[in-house]
């Protein structure tokens, strides 16, 4: 029981926290502006290499280095949207999905040439993991990591509930030719969207880059479960699709739990599984797991 | 709120062109609204009532002519920019938001005026539909066809307007859901807004119309006080169900019966 709870379920909540903070801005974006971003994996790719020049220049550990990396990460989407998408927003959206394939690969390579394509890590050395209750181990990173996800589901549930900003996001995702209407300015809703979408894909870099290593193909290859976990969450709902990275995250940990002796999916199938749960979902709850709004 | 300048009339359309980036749908428009009067733009589907209403809002791309809002010219201005200098409007169809609760649709109906909580806002609509007071937990979404329309006039005045455009407002609705919202126009007009509206139900609209503007074809065509073009014999012909020309909304107890 133990061994479950410590090597499959602590790592499968650090992940689904890692999903969900990336899900977030997806869900978000294509709430708001109606598309597809798929540059949002490379925005996590931006923020963890930011996070480790900081690192490598003031000498702060990794979890200091995040607001900077925030900071750049939100520059970095402002100006994407403003030079790539902003001329786009009156053609229909699969023009903006296309010039955000572009933009991954710009980014992608941008960090290339910037910071090379070797593996990087934040610290080296090996950290005692937290023992609870004589038997319960968690890896200061994780606890770090799934600490952080739930505090920053609560802050995004109160910003969108009990702010103007908030409030007028929801307007807007709900219905942007009446929030046009209402007076609101759908630009500076625009940017809002960005600037959390980003903010979260930043610190999701970072905890990646925690976790395992930093690489330049990180945020791509997290691509796909992201956008699992945004349909998962029914797209649009930003905390929905931070429980829907969760799901992902767990069911990938957990499928190759060997329950009955051998693992139930040998681990090389781990990724497939989001993948699995997405084209299920498509063909059977388009929707969204969840029934109602979820914000 | 301040009153508007008197001998200023609160909406004065001049010659205006307008459509949707192709050829104009509505030309040389001519329209007045003075203070606190309801005015209503009748006419058959495809004349061009919407689009006037959406021209005037900054809605759509105009080709010519003049607005003017109290004096001021306002052609070309975008809407984000006419709500906080007191204009707004209720869409037809669409009007709530539907994942949000019923205050929070009227706490948005004031972002663009003010940067308070607007809680004194809401108040006042209550008071004006305290239909709304035991529902403003609820998502707008949940709400019925008539009440909705209750939040989305309600969502339009918490900007404190002093001219509301309203298109179709009773589009949808049961005959007793149409007399309240005629009413609650009625009651709205007393706080000293001017309403400017396009309606469907043109017999009972013109009824309570100050003003009236009949539309065919993108183009003026009669012009009176609601009772002059109630009156009129082409207009009840060609407008109102009594002739042969296509009619809308005729009421079920209107026909044809002679003024």
């Amino acid at each position: 029981m133990m061994e479950f709870i410590n090597f499959y379920f602590i790592p499968g909540l650090t992940l689904g926290g890692i999903y969900a903070l990336g899900a977030v801005g997806i869900s978000m974006i294509f709430g708001i502006l109606r598309f597809a971003h798929f540059a949002h994996g490379d925005m996590l790719t931006v923020g963890a290499y930011a996070a480790l020049t900081v690192v490598w220049f003031v000498g702060i550990p990794a979890l200091g280095a995040i607001p900077i990396a925030i900071l750049f990460t939100c520059l970095v989407a402002l100006a994407m949207d403003r030079v790539f998408y902003k001329p786009l927003r009156a053609l229909p959206t699969i023009y903006t999905v296309i010039s955000s394939f572009g933009v991954a690969l710009i980014l992608r390579s941008a960090v290339q040439l910037i910071w090379g394509t070797d593996s990087q890590v934040y610290a080296t050395g090996f950290q005692r993991p937290i023992v609870l209750f004589d038997s319960l181990l968690i890896a200061t990173r994780h606890a770090q990591i799934i600490g952080a996800t739930i505090v920053i589901a609560v802050l995004l549930h109160l910003f969108l509930t009990h702010t103007r900003t908030g409030k007028s996001m929801r307007a807007v995702s709900d219905d942007p030719q009446l929030a046009r209407v209402a007076g609101l300015d759908p630009e500076k809703v625009v940017r809002w969207c960005w600037i959390i979408g980003a903010s979260l894909a930043a610190i999701a870099g970072v905890f990646v880059g925690l976790d395992t290593d930093v690489h330049t193909n990180l945020g791509w290859n997290l691509l796909l479960p992201m956008f699992a976990a945004a349909i998962l969450g029914g797209i649009g709902r930003p905390l929905g699709a931070m429980a829907g990275g969760m799901i992902i995250g767990l069911a990938e940990e957990l499928c190759t739990y060997p329950l009955f002796g051998e693992p139930l999916l040998p681990a090389s199938y781990k990724t497939a599984v989001a993948f699995l749960i997405m084209v299920g979902l498509l063909i059977f709850r388009p929707q969204g797991l969840f029934k109602g709004r979820l914000l | 709120m301040s009153a508007s300048v008197p001998d200023v009339p609160v909406l004065h359309v001049s010659g205006l062109s307008a459509g949707y980036g192709g050829a104009p749908i509505i030309e040389d428009i001519e329209l007045t609204c003075e203070p606190r009067e309801v005015v209503v733009i009748v006419g058959p589907n495809g004349a061009g009532k919407s689009t006037l209403l959406k021209a005037v809002f900054g809605l759509c791309t105009l080709h010519g002519g003049a607005i003017a809002f109290e004096g001021r010219d306002i052609a070309g201005i975008k809407t984000s920019d006419l709500v906080p200098l007191g204009v707004s409007m209720v869409p037809q169809t669409q009007n709530v938001f539907p994942s949000l609760s019923v205050r929070e649709n009227l706490e948005v109906g004031a972002y663009a005026v003010e940067n308070g909580k607007g809680e004194t806002g809401i108040e006042r609509i209550v008071a004006l539909f305290p239909d709304l007071e035991e529902k403003l937990g609820q998502s707008a979404g949940e709400l019925s066809g008539g009440q909705r329309q209750m939040v989305a006039l309600g969502r339009a005045l918490m900007s404190a307007p002093r001219l509301l455009l309203l298109d179709e407002p009773t589009a949808g609705l049961s005959p007793a859901y149409l007399e309240r919202i005629f009413d609650l126009i009625l009651q709205i007009r007393e706080t000293g807004v001017t309403v400017l509206m396009v309606e469907q139900n043109a017999k009972q609209a013109l009824r309570i119309a100050d003003r009236g503007y009949v539309l065919a074809n993108g183009a003026n065509a009669f012009t009176g006080t609601g009772a002059e073009l109630l009156a009129d014999d082409e207009v009840r012909r060609s407008f109102l169900g009594g002739g042969a020309a296509p009619s809308e909304g005729a009421a079920p107890s209107g026909g044809t019966a002679p003024g």
